[in-house]
């Protein structure tokens, strides 16, 4: 049982979700998903406890041995992004019960979590599998559910939304295939490991330089990196919000797995970033993300639209990080994905708590919501302040570590634009409280009472529980750091 | 490696672009779809003809031959076509959601009525 957990994890929601199906009741079906989610979360701890003690996992797939079968490899770096998903999913979906009562009409109930889980599926084994025509498959599986359910919106451009996420999504996924191809072309093989030790003697093939800049262009597509971000500030927009929350938490941070997986353990930190001019495009377009997207996120009026462009921002510093190549850059862009993660997550639930009351997510309804829903609205500060990278908070240390590792490579002017993008991030945060606390709701006259009225505790509690999160893994970093710091260490080719 | 002898490459170029240009250039969100699965196909033939070793048969053991064509490429297109159908089938059914919606399938006049929403 205990060696069959690499995959157990990614079957169990892929084989609950048809399950779902025989269950049909909204409530029964939610109960159902959340325990496998629960269930997947303790399989990943699991596994990352395993992979602490003894090293890599490997598990062949029907007992065929790699390279002929499809292998599954948990290294350092899987078992944590594994933890990750799995832990937002299931405290995601906590929240999802009430929250779709009031965006998603009753028959579509147990369509939602089907999607969910499928969703779910191919995140997890996107991250477990070390085959690399299995990633594309599990790309598509993460990708078709999410455009469904993204459709799921109630406002009629989230069909719109979706419609180009599948366009955008679908020839970013088709570039990564053309790239595999290529690859399996040159090497022979679609094992990770096999087609690293291969790549050396094929590395004056032109193949290898074509199918490395589809690869990066379709993944690019996917992680939504600033210019090609468009399709994602709709689709956040205008999805149910337990579906923004999820999606926008783990999603591109897959997609930033999938750029580090293949660029550090496949072609090599050698080939990628010093053969090619990649770090420079790279660092110019995190750049330009994080400056052109913060500044356009303040002229959102809907908060949810604010919050996605300012996601565009984020994977701009995770890039950043990604470029330089050094130990330290990667070490701050993973603590980023993980703290950006917890810190949407904390974001996008509060703003379900408020759609759930309020039933819009447009700023100029949200006058005076301080006082009408203080704790949810607090939520929403103390994410903000992680978001820009207060001290104390999460978000605080993987600034600070990406500061450090520009710092290293001596590189002023882009720590600038790190302070910049934060200042950047200070006036929308502040918008949100202006309006949140300074100002009176339409028609409040003088001497009313406010009614007091909080997202429902479902909402509420996961809600908290991943603020708490932003704030624990803002005072206590030793779990992200010792574990990013292992992670970087394998993947620049030292134990373990 | 004279032009003819890799004409199958030449194939997956133009479709590719064709896909691609489809997808780009029209407005009606049904060409579109077409446009996307031209582009699916051009890869396709990608795979399908990396998986021809010259001279080889199909492989199936037989005492008669001993070149084989490799069959792996061929098993792995089967998954990205029915990938492929999925993908298809999912934009084809938001397009007939956007139809009942907004009451047309032209991006313009999505684009238009979007617009003027806001």
């Amino acid at each position: 049982m205990l060696s069959h957990f690499p995959v157990l994890q990614v079957i169990l929601p892929l084989m609950a979700a048809p399950t779902c199906l025989l269950l049909r009741q909204s409530k029964l079906v939610w109960v159902f998903a959340t325990i496998v989610c629960m269930l997947t979360m303790l399989i990943s701890f699991q596994l990352l406890y395993i992979v602490q003690s003894q090293g890599t996992i490997i598990y062949e797939l029907g007992g065929w041995k790699a390279p002929i079968g499809i292998e599954y490899r948990i290294d350092m770096l899987s078992a944590f992004l594994l933890v990750l998903v799995s832990s937002i999913a299931t405290v995601v979906l906590m929240g999802a019960n009430s929250s779709i009562q009031k965006e998603i009409p009753k028959d579509k109930h147990t369509l939602f979590y089907i999607s969910y889980l499928l969703c779910f599926t191919g995140l997890l084994g996107i991250i477990a599998t070390g085959d690399a025509f299995n990633v594309f498959v599990f790309l598509e599986v993460s990708s078709l559910s999410a455009y469904t359910l993204i459709g799921l919106g109630t406002d009629r451009r989230a069909l719109w939304a979706s419609y180009q996420y599948l366009i955008m999504g679908t020839i970013g996924a088709t570039f990564i295939l053309i790239g595999i191809g290529l690859m399996y072309m040159v090497t022979g093989t679609l094992n990770m490991t096999d087609m690293a030790e291969r790549l050396p003697d094929v590395v004056q093939a032109k193949t290898l330089y074509t199918a490395f800049a589809f690869f990066i262009v379709g993944v690019c597509l996917k992680l939504a990196l600033f210019p090609l971000h468009l399709w994602l500030p709709n689709a956040y927009a205008y999805a149910p919000s337990i579906v923004t929350a999820f999606l926008a938490a783990t999603a591109t941070k897959v997609a930033i797995y999938v750029l580090v997986r293949f660029v550090f353990t496949i072609y090599g930190v050698e080939f990628s970033l010093s053969h090619l001019p990649l770090p420079h495009i790279l660092m110019a377009l995190g750049i330009i993300g994080v400056i052109g997207a913060s500044i356009v996120a303040i002229l959102q009026t809907n908060i949810k639209r604010l919050f996605a462009f300012s996601s565009v921002a984020q994977i701009g510093y995770m890039i950043l990080g990604f470029s330089l190549g050094t130990q330290a850059g990667l070490q701050a862009c993973l603590l980023h994905v993980f703290n950006h993660a917890l810190i949407k997550g904390a974001i996008f639930m509060a703003i379900a708590g408020i759609v759930y009351r309020v039933g819009s997510a447009n700023v100029k309804d949200l006058r005076g919501i301080g006082q009408r829903m203080p704790l949810t609205t607090a939520a929403i500060v103390v994410g903000g302040l992680s978001l820009i990278g207060v001290p104390l908070t999460a978000g605080f240390v993987s600034k600070w570590y990406l500061i450090l590792a520009l710092l290293e490579q001596g590189l002023w002017p882009v720590v600038i634009i790190v302070l910049v993008g934060s200042l950047l991030a200070v006036v929308y945060v502040w918008k949100i409280v202006e309006v949140a606390y300074f100002q009176k709701p339409e028609g409040f006259q003088e001497g009313d009472n406010i009614e007091v009225k909080e997202a429902p505790i479902s909402i509420l509690l996961p809600t908290w529980l991943l603020v708490a999160a932003n704030i624990y893994f803002g005072l206590n970093t030793d779990f992200t750091v010792n574990v990013t710091d292992l992670a970087v260490l394998s993947l620049f080719g030292g134990a373990p | 490696m004279t032009f003819m002898s890799q004409y199958n490459y030449w194939v997956v170029i133009i479709l590719m672009m064709l896909g691609f240009y489809i997808v780009i250039s029209h407005g009606n969100l049904v060409k579109k779809l077409i446009g996307l699965s031209i582009f699916q196909t051009s890869v396709f033939i990608l795979y399908i003809s990396m998986g021809k070793v010259t001279g080889g048969t199909a492989p199936i053991l037989d005492s008669d031959y001993t070149v084989y064509s490799n069959p792996l490429p061929h098993v792995l297109i089967l998954t990205a076509i029915v990938v492929g159908i999925a993908t298809t089938a999912v934009g084809l059914a938001l397009v007939v959601r956007i139809k009942e919606a907004y009451g047309t399938i032209e991006e313009s006049e999505i684009q238009q009525k979007d617009d003027e929403e806001c």
